[in-house]
C-alpha cells in the first residue's frame, strides 16, 4: 500500500472510530442505534463499492445476497427452543443446531460467497443492459425463494428469535474491516484490471485481461460482504420477513453508493453518512408529521421521494458522485504545482 | 375440444397484453439500448387517472383516453427527467436514474394519494362473460385480444409507413448515422416514449382490468413480465417482443394448467431462471434485431 492509501485508510477507519466513541460517550439510545446501522450499511454500500466501482455494472443482486446472510445466521443461531415455535418446519439436519452469533455471522458471508461463486460464474459474460437485467432477474428469483421456502425463511411471515448480538463496537469493528477490504481489493492488481475492464472492456481484453473472471472474484467478495452485512444487520433487528431484501432496500443501498460516488472508497463512506444523516432526519419529519396529524392520512413515502430526487439530481451534475475519482488519500497528497513548472 | 378452446382463448388474451407490455418497452431500448426501469409506473400513472376522474361524470370512454393519455404524458416526463439529461454520460447513471424516477412516482403516489388500494371505474362490459364455441369466457378476454390485434396492427403500419415510423427503425438500426441523414434525435426519442406510454396505458386499461384496484406498486409486475417478454424475444427486434409475449404467455398458462398448487407459488423463480439461461445462451435473444450499432 502507498502512503496515500494508507492516509485514506487511516481518515476512514478513524471517521468509524470517532463516531463509535462519540455515540458510546453520549449514551442516548436512538443515537447508539442509528450509529449501529449505519455501520452495517456502510459494510452494504462498501461490498456493492466493491462489484460496482471496480467493475461498473450494477448489480441489483446485492441486496439477494443481504438476506442470504440473514437468513443462513437465523438458521444456525436461533437457540434450539426457540426453533419449534420459529421454524417449525426446519430440516432435522439443523433444527438441532445452535452456534454462536459470531460464528453464525461468519457462515452468512461464506454462504452468500458460496451462492454467488456458484450461480454469478456464467453471469459474468453479460455487460451492459442484459447484466443488469439478469443481475435483477436474480434478485427476483432469490426473493421468490426467500418468499416461499416456508421450512428455512417462515415464508412471507416474520421470522423472529434471533439472538441480539450485533451491537456498537462488534458493528464498527466490521466496517472498519469492510473499508480495509474494500480498499486492499481497489489497490490490487485484480481491481486495477477490473477498473480497466470497466473505462474500456475490449481494449483491456486485448491486454489479456480475463475479464469474467475478474468479475467473477469482485462478486464473489461484493457477495461475502452482502451476507456479512445481511446477517450482522440480522442480529441487529432480530426479526425479519423477506420484504426487507427487495427493491426498497436495494434503492436506499444504492442511493448511498451513487450519491457518494461509486468510483471510490472515499466516495460509498461520504455518501453513506450523507444520506443516513438525510433518512434519519427525513424519518424524524414524517414521525413528527404523523404524530401531529397535520395531514389528514399518514405522511409515507416522503423520505423516498427527497432521496430520488437528489439522486437524479446528483447524477445530472456529478455524473461520478460527490467523491468521483480520488480517494481522500490522494487529494489530499496532490502535489501542488511549482512555480519552477513548466506549464 | 372446448379445454383446447379455452386454453387458446387464454394464451391469446393473456399473451395480447403482455406482447402490448414489452412492446412498449423494447420501442425505448431498441433506439437507446437503455432500459426503462419507470415502465411500470406508466401503468399505475394511466390507473390513478382513472381513478381520479372516476367521480366525475364523463363517460367511461373519455376516462380512459384521459388516463392512457396520463400514461403518454409521464412517459415523455420520463424521458426529459430521466434520461435526456446524462444520456450521453454513462449506461449505469440512466439506469439508476430510471430507477430513482420509478421509486419516486411510487412514492409520490403513496405519499398523495395513499398506500392502500384504491377503485377504479370499469365498464358493464369487463365484467360480463360471453359463450363462444361452447366455452364461457370473461368477455374482457375477447376486449383484450381484439384490442392487441387493432394496436399490433395500427403500430405495424406506422412503423412501415409514416416518415417518423422509418426515422425510428433507422435510428434502432444505427443511431448515428441515422441522426448524420438529418433524423433529429430528441424528436424520435420522444415519440418512442409517447408511443411506450400509449401500450403502458392501453395495456393499464386491460390489466387493471382484471384486478379492479390500482396501488402504488402495481407497475412492478407488468415490468418483470415485459422484461421477461423482451428477453426470451430478443431485446433489439420489436417482432421480437411480440412473440416473446405470446410464447411467456403460453409457457404461464400451460404452467397454470399443469404445475400442482405447491409448485405453483415457485413460478416466477421458474421463469426467471429461464431468463437467465437464455441470455447465457443467446445473449440478444431468439430474434435477432437490427446490426449492433453505435448508441449515443
Amino acid at each position: 500500500m502507498s502512503a496515500r492509501d494508507l492516509l485514506t485508510l487511516l481518515l476512514l477507519a478513524g471517521s468509524v472510530a470517532l463516531l463509535a466513541v462519540a455515540a458510546e460517550f453520549l449514551e442516548v439510545r436512538l443515537f447508539v442505534r442509528i450509529v449501529t446501522n449505519l455501520f452495517i450499511m456502510l459494510v452494504l454500500v462498501l461490498g456493492l463499492q466493491v462489484f460496482m466501482g471496480n467493475s461498473g455494472i450494477l448489480s441489483f443482486a446485492h441486496v439477494g445476497f443481504m438476506g442470504v446472510g440473514a437468513y443462513t445466521t437465523a438458521v444456525l443461531t436461533i437457540p434450539v427452543r426457540m426453533k419449534g415455535m420459529a421454524l417449525p418446519d426446519l430440516y432435522p439436519l439443523v433444527a438441532g443446531l445452535e452456534l454462536s452469533p459470531l460464528a453464525g455471522i461468519l457462515i452468512g458471508g461464506l454462504v452468500a460467497a458460496l451462492v454467488a461463486a456458484v450461480i454469478a460464474y456464467p453471469l459474468m459474460r453479460l455487460s451492459d443492459a442484459a447484466a443488469v437485467i439478469t443481475l435483477f432477474a436474480l434478485l427476483v428469483v432469490l426473493h421468490t425463494i426467500m418468499l416461499h421456502w416456508s421450512a428455512v425463511t417462515n415464508g412471507p411471515r416474520t421470522l423472529f428469535g434471533l439472538p441480539r448480538a450485533t451491537d456498537l463496537r462488534l458493528a464498527a469493528v466490521a466496517a472498519a474491516l469492510a473499508v480495509a477490504l474494500a480498499l486492499l481489493f481497489k489497490e490490487s492488481r485484480i481491481g486495477l484490471l477490473l477498473r480497466s475492464s470497466r473505462d474500456d472492456e475490449v481494449a483491456a481484453a486485448a491486454l489479456g485481461a480475463r475479464v469474467p473472471v475478474l468479475r467473477w472474484q469482485a462478486f464473489v467478495l461484493a457477495a461475502f460482504m452482502a451476507g456479512i452485512g445481511g446477517a450482522l444487520w440480522a442480529h441487529f433487528i432480530t426479526s425479519f420477513s423477506p420484504k426487507a431484501f427487495y427493491l426498497k432496500e436495494s434503492f436506499v443501498i444504492l442511493a448511498m453508493l451513487v450519491i457518494g460516488g461509486p468510483g471510490t472508497v472515499t466516495g460509498a463512506v461520504a455518501g453513506t453518512y450523507i444520506v443516513t444523516l438525510a433518512f434519519e432526519s427525513l424519518r424524524a419529519l414524517e414521525a413528527y408529521l404523523n404524530r401531529a396529524q397535520i395531514f389528514a392520512e399518514q405522511v409515507v413515502g416522503l423520505t423516498e421521494v427527497v432521496l430520488a430526487l437528489a439522486m437524479i439530481g446528483v447524477l445530472v451534475l456529478r455524473p461520478g458522485g460527490l467523491v468521483a475519482t480520488r480517494e481522500i488519500g490522494t487529494w489530499l497528497l496532490r502535489r501542488k504545482p511549482d512555480k519552477g513548472d513548466p506549464p | 375440444m372446448t379445454a383446447a378452446i379455452q386454453f387458446v382463448i387464454d394464451v391469446l388474451s393473456l399473451g395480447g397484453a403482455y406482447a402490448l407490455m414489452a412492446l412498449g418497452l423494447v420501442i425505448v431500448y431498441g433506439i437507446l439500448r437503455l432500459v426503462n426501469f419507470a415502465y411500470g409506473e406508466l401503468i399505475m400513472a394511466a390507473g390513478y387517472t382513472l381513478y381520479l376522474v372516476s367521480a366525475s361524470p364523463l363517460p367511461w370512454l373519455v376516462m380512459a383516453v384521459l388516463a392512457v393519455g396520463a400514461a403518454v404524458v409521464t412517459g415523455i416526463a420520463t424521458d426529459y427527467v430521466a434520461f435526456r439529461p446524462v444520456r450521453a454520460k454513462s449506461v449505469t447513471a440512466v439506469l439508476i436514474t430510471s430507477f430513482a424516477f420509478s421509486t419516486l412516482l411510487q412514492n409520490a403516489a403513496q405519499l398523495l394519494i395513499s398506500p392502500r388500494p384504491r377503485s377504479i371505474p370499469l365498464p358493464e362490459v369487463f365484467s360480463d362473460t360471453v359463450t363462444l364455441f361452447g366455452v364461457v369466457t370473461p368477455a374482457r378476454n375477447l376486449i383484450t385480444i381484439a384490442a392487441a390485434a387493432v394496436l399490433l396492427s395500427l403500430f405495424t403500419l406506422a412503423m412501415r409507413r409514416t416518415v417518423l415510423g422509418i426515422a425510428m427503425r433507422a435510428a434502432a438500426t444505427h443511431f448515428t448515422m441515422a441522426r448524420m441523414l438529418g433524423v433529429p434525435a430528441n424528436l424520435v426519442i420522444s415519440t418512442a416514449f409517447a408511443i411506450s406510454g400509449l401500450l403502458a396505458g392501453t395495456v393499464a386499461l386491460l390489466w387493471l382490468g382484471r384486478i379492479g384496484t390500482v396501488v402504488p406498486r402495481v407497475g412492478l409486475e407488468p415490468l418483470l413480465i415485459a422484461f421477461i417478454a423482451t428477453v426470451i424475444g430478443g431485446m433489439r427486434s420489436l417482432e421480437g417482443a411480440v412473440l416473446g409475449g405470446f410464447l411467456l404467455a403460453f409457457i404461464d398458462t400451460a404452467l397454470n394448467y399443469s404445475l400442482p398448487q405447491d409448485l405453483l407459488k415457485f413460478r416466477d423463480a421458474f421463469t426467471f431462471s429461464l431468463v437467465i439461461l437464455i441470455l447465457l445462451w443467446r445473449p440478444a435473444g431468439l430474434v435477432r434485431g437490427p446490426a449492433t450499432g453505435q448508441r449515443t
